[in-house]
């Protein structure tokens, strides 16, 4: 009794959480210009995507590529810098350790806005022209703590014995970097980078404030602006099924991959 | 891998300029006038427009019951979800964090569209409704991570020497997760003051939130005045931190 209970509390909470990206990805499926109005199943709204027959087609496409390379970028520098932040926060004691830790926790606490207006101030200030690489620099310093953070576990379950081993049998320090060390942390590396690179996708408040007045879109302030004028553009509807179902399943391939190393060490 | 330590400093380069060096322009620039003089001004000014105040009492009341709402539906859920007896499945767990990975502005998107197909008057209402719904995952993930870490022996323990099931939640589980409530509240209250955009969409542009009005101030060049709003948001944020002590910043390596 008490187990159906609390079956049917989890199962309403999701039904009320997954109510309006459902609603969404039915209505993806039909051709009507209104959202709520069924005109029968059609995947024409898939195929105009696909083929950019969009009203303001070119606009939407080339969001959804500013999109994906800035994730694309940004992810890899966050993956490189917060990996070697990591090895060497890891190797710091005391005051100088918990400092850098406390550094790397002020953009995650931090609200969007934050970030966003203080970098905006912060490129205004060094009268920086914002625009893309701007945008890159902004989503770096915000997805670098999560690579950090996923990084560092596995530094502290890692034999630190094993480096010195390939030291004492031969290994320059750069060999045993790339043969010992990278295969090691490599899971946390991966997940930091899926971790970074859902982060700038979905970000929006940050890019808003740092874009600057060049008219660079990514897909979050595009569907901003169209809200804005009055009525989502329809094609946005199976844009947004796909990037939930993209979500979803980087997700479940995360948690997996960490649940499964998990499994290793026990 | 001695000496690698100074493999920290590439980034404590990146921070000072990318996060230090921003966070104290907001101060520079909120005690500064256009014309770059020192000024309190721009503080003095917040406190004595109605228009500024009523916004911030309106965001700091919305986020109390956003917050509260969350915890009330919140805490039962991740209670549920840390409970090997009602849920083994780490699929659960995953649809519940996975809004925390989508565009919170698609989501209110979709939820307003939803609002007006069923022909729900957008207003207070359905922005408390899609407050809660873009921010309860924020709570349920620090509060089931908790529960799940909990020592299980002091329940046991409590349970062996014959106290009742309620009064070892009350005494027991309850005061051992209170950390994971306080990461919850810090990820659901001042997000929820300093949003903007989602205000909007869920009010159909009659409630303003905080975050509307630093928007509006620095899009529309108003920059010094901007910066004293979000250095208004900044002093909160450093208050509610430090009520979490020794806690603060409890997220740890893999969020899910």
């Amino acid at each position: 009794m008490k187990k159906l209970f609390a079956k049917c509390y989890i199962w309403l909470l999701l039904a009320m959480l997954y109510a309006p990206l459902l609603f969404i990805a039915v209505f993806s499926f039909t051709e009507s210009r209104v959202l709520g109005s069924w005109t029968g199943f059609s995947t024409k709204l898939y195929q105009n995507l696909f083929t950019g027959n969009v009203s303001g087609g070119a606009a939407l496409i080339s969001a959804v590529e500013n999109t994906l390379l800035i994730a694309l970028i940004a992810a890899a520098f966050s993956t490189l810098l917060g990996t070697v932040a990591a090895i060497g926060i890891f190797n710091l004691k005391g005051r100088a350790k918990r400092t850098m830790q406390f550094l790397n926790n002020i953009p995650m606490i931090n609200p969007d806005i934050i970030t966003g207006v203080s970098l905006f101030l912060l490129f205004v200030f060094l009268k920086f022209s914002q625009g893309y690489v701007t945008v890159v620099l902004a989503h770096i310093t915000f997805c670098t703590p999560y690579v950090v953070l996923s990084v560092m576990p596995k530094l502290s379950q890692m034999n630190p014995n094993i480096y010195e081993a390939a030291l004492d049998l031969g290994a320059t320090p750069g060999q045993a970097l790339w043969k010992v060390l990278v295969p090691e942390l490599r899971p946390g590396m991966i997940s930091g980078f899926m971790m970074a690179f859902t982060m700038s996708l979905d970000d929006f408040a940050v890019t808003f404030f740092t874009r600057g007045t060049i008219g660079l879109d990514t897909l979050s302030t595009y569907i901003y602006a169209d809200a804005r004028k009055g009525g989502l553009t329809p094609e946005l509807r199976p844009l947004m099924t796909l990037i939930f179902l993209l979500v979803l399943v980087l997700l479940i391939i995360i948690n997996l991959r960490s649940s499964r190393t998990k499994n290793v060490i026990e | 891998m001695v000496k690698r330590s100074n493999w920290s400093i590439p980034y404590l380069v990146f921070m000072l300029v990318f996060v230090v060096l921003p966070l104290l322009l907001i101060v520079l620039y909120a005690f500064q006038d256009s014309a770059g003089h020192f000024t309190f001004s721009n503080i003095t000014h917040f406190f004595s427009d109605s228009d500024s105040l009523s916004t911030f009492a309106v965001s700091i009341e919305v986020a109390i019951e956003n917050t509260l709402i969350c915890i009330l539906l919140g805490y039962p859920a991740a209670w549920i979800l840390a409970n090997r007896k009602y849920n083994r499945s780490a699929v659960t767990v995953v649809l519940f964090l996975m809004p925390m990975w989508i565009n919170a502005l698609m989501r209110t998107l979709a939820t307003a569209e939803l609002f007006n197909m069923l022909g729900i008057a957008l207003g207070k209402g359905t922005l408390l409704f899609g407050m809660v719904y873009d921010f309860l995952p924020f709570m349920i993930y620090p509060i089931y991570t908790t529960l799940m870490k909990m020592d299980k022996s002091y329940a046991e323990a409590a349970e062996d020497l014959g106290a009742a099931p309620w009064t070892v939640f009350w005494k027991i589980t309850v005061p051992l997760s209170l950390p994971g409530v306080m990461s919850g509240v810090l990820m659901v209250f001042m997000p929820t003051v300093s949003t903007f955009a989602i205000s909007e969409f869920l009010t159909n542009n009659k409630i303003k939130l905080f975050g509307t009005i630093i928007q509006e101030n620095i899009n529309s060049s108003m920059w010094n005045y901007g910066a004293a709003l979000a250095f208004i948001m900044l002093v909160i944020i450093g208050i509610t931190t430090l009520f979490q002590g020794s806690e603060h910043g409890e997220v740890e390596g893999g969020l899910i």
